[in-house]
């Protein structure tokens, strides 16, 4: 967005611009960052997805001919103990763990932003609850509580699927519940009430919008937070049980042989490691761009 | 004519019951229907509050603590939560200082606008963004099909205020309550603003309640006049009373400080008021002008700051009148008050 914009100077109008090509100019106003961050995202989703059409042989397929086979043309990530290829069972790895860190990170999102909201915008005792309970769950041991979880249900994705949304919601909903008590006195949630709306429609259709976006910011930070806690139950064995193969279990597998075929832990490793720099990169870009006022 | 609007005794705590700091004290004004009311204050004075209160809008952890507010016959204090939804979505609409923050930001104008019809008038969705482009059309937007899909933060602070103004008179309210509509805005855009308030007063018989501190704002457009400090109202009275015939030593003084355009150039200096408006904490007994007022008198102090008739529809709270006519002394005048 250029100043003159902002200022409102007299200049070519804003809205000659169509509705798409507003949003094009969005997505070009991004810092570099976020687009780079959005850039590794997309590229591993888009992988993760084609994984049955990308991957050269099956995530179980055995080959005791080329066992721990170093990366070459026809295994660009080697082969393990078992002549697995690493490629493979990490793209069918990757779409295990994107799609539960995407249900993990993305349910609890909503409910935590609703609950802060209107804890926020009722304030009183409403308000005193919800905060005490948020205290609560965020100074629980987010980690203890989701093994404690898997204890329960068993070993799993069940029990990140589970476990994680209890403890999540919180995050969004402190979150927005900040912000709320800042925006509750911003003349135009004033104006929902001046105007005579009801206060459903002043929270859901006028404060929620503009609570997403801190919301969608840190988001991007708790999927990675997400995806590690996720590796780290894999590789403990308390993920996705074998022969399912998830990038935390391709790790700990690949660990007896690390001195002799480094590739098994170290590529999935590194896929765990773009991920989070993808993820990174994009919510310091977007809040970046927020702290600029540079982005709708 | 009766009132439109009519606040009588408006009492405006803060604070915990025991001890509540006291925002507004007995204040009281009235407009008539089509009328501009100026409401004019320094700042902390509760002119916002009183403008607030109308609405039930008072900030948290303020409180309306006495007083009625009566609104077309109808008791706005004592309305249950559907009645005041209903009154605030078709009786009074509002207007604010910031017109950076008044709208919201993540939705375009016209839809603005066409929730508010949506939602109060019960307009059917296309229907209703075509009125809006109307009502943009009618608040002096110009290009109004394209800028209504603007966003607010592509329009100046005028524009903005002319968005919100047509937002705030979307469901044809018949009193607009605007708290320092132009306080924010530069004079050009200050001057266009209030036109557009008179224009809309004159196009449908809309009351105004404008909220100022600039006796400038207020004598382009107002009938009548209310002065308010430290929370109480000190003199009301028609425009012209109260500039030829100020009765009230903070009136006078308030008018003194305004800069004259005859004295650019010249090296000149207004008298301005002497010392700072009291603090909440601060409970002064008889008239609270008193610490800073050039006139003040030994019984000053315990007076009522109930407002007395001076002539015709002017009212001041200073009995001394130090300014009525010749050769009255202003010392036996006070005497003969007590």
């Amino acid at each position: 967005m250029s100043a003159v914009d902002v200022l409102g100077a007299p200049g070519p109008p804003a809205v000659e611009t169509a509705a798409w090509r507003r949003r094009a100019r969005g997505l070009r106003g991004l810092p570099l960052q976020a687009k780079i961050g959005a850039g590794i995202l997309a590229f591993l989703v888009l992988v993760a997805l084609l994984a049955p059409l990308i991957a050269p042989y099956g995530q179980n397929q055995l080959d005791f001919d080329h066992i721990l086979s170093p990366p070459s043309l026809s295994h660009p990530f080697g082969t393990d103990s078992t002549g697995r290829d690493v490629f493979s069972r990490t793209l069918y790895a990757l779409r295990v763990d994107l799609a539960i860190v995407a249900v993990v990170t993305y349910i609890p999102l909503p409910i935590g932003v609703l609950i802060g909201a209107m804890a926020g915008y009722f304030g009183g005792i409403v308000d005193s609850v919800v905060a005490r309970v948020i205290d609560v769950m965020i100074a629980f041991p987010f980690f203890v509580l989701v093994i404690a979880v898997i204890a329960v249900v068993g070993p799993g994705v069940k029990g990140v699927l589970i476990g994680v949304p209890i403890v999540a919601w919180a995050l969004y909903a402190r979150l927005a519940r900040s912000e709320m008590l800042v925006m509750r006195e911003q003349p135009f949630m004033l104006a929902t009430t001046a105007l005579g709306y009801s206060r459903r429609r002043a929270i859901l259709r006028h404060a929620v919008p503009n609570l997403m976006r801190p919301c969608l910011i840190y988001s991007t930070l708790d999927m990675v937070v997400n995806l590690l806690l996720l590796a780290s139950l894999a590789y403990l064995g308390l993920g996705a049980q074998p022969p399912n193969a998830e990038l935390g279990s391709i790790v700990a597998d690949g660990q007896s042989t690390l001195l002799t075929a480094w590739w098994v832990a170290t590529l999935p490793g590194l896929v765990v490691v773009l991920f989070g720099v993808g993820a990174g990169m994009l919510g310091d870009g977007l809040s970046d761009g927020r702290l600029r006022g540079g982005v709708q | 004519m009766t009132a439109l609007l009519r606040i009588e005794g408006l009492r405006v705590e803060f604070g915990d019951g025991d001890a509540p700091l006291v925002a507004v004290d007995g204040a009281g004004l009235s407009v008539a229907p089509g009328e501009v009311v100026g409401l004019i204050g320094e700042s902390g004075s509760g002119k916002s509050l009183t403008c607030r209160s109308v609405m039930r809008l008072v900030p948290r952890p303020g409180r309306i603590a006495a007083g009625e507010i009566e609104f077309d016959g109808r008791d706005v204090l004592a309305m249950s939560a559907q009645e005041l939804r209903d009154f605030r979505a078709h009786d009074a609409g509002m207007i604010y200082q910031d017109p950076f923050s008044s709208l919201n930001p993540v939705y375009r104008i016209r839809d603005q606008i066409a929730e508010t019809l949506r939602v109060n008038l019960g307009v059917g969705k296309a229907d209703a963004r075509a009125q809006a482009v109307e009502l943009l059309d009618g608040v002096g937007i110009r290009d109004p099909e394209r800028r209504a899909l603007s966003y607010p933060h592509e329009l100046s602070g005028g524009m903005r205020q002319r968005v919100m103004i047509a937002l705030a008179t979307a469901s044809r309210p018949r009193l607009l309550l605007a708290d320092e509509p132009t306080t924010a805005l530069d004079v050009t855009t200050q001057a266009q603003i209030l036109a557009l308030l008179l224009r809309l007063r004159a196009e449908r018989a809309m009351a105004v309640l404008l909220v100022s501190h600039d006796f400038g704002v207020i004598a382009q457009v107002c009938d009548r006049v209310v002065v308010m400090y430290a929370g109480h109202v000190v003199e009301t009275g028609p425009l012209a009373a109260l500039y030829t015939n100020a009765q009230h030593p903070y009136t006078r003084a308030l008018l003194e400080s305004v800069p004259e355009l005859e004295s650019a150039g010249r090296r000149t200096r207004r008298p301005g008021i002497a010392g700072v408006p009291p603090e909440l904490t601060e409970v002064l007994p008889g008239c609270v002008f008193k610490p800073r007022c050039r006139h003040a008198q030994p019984g000053c102090e315990a007076i009522s700051m109930a407002l007395e008739p001076v002539s015709e529809g002017h009212e001041t709270a200073c009995p001394v009148r130090p300014f009525a006519g010749t050769g009255s002394a202003p010392t036996a005048r006070a005497g003969a008050q007590r």
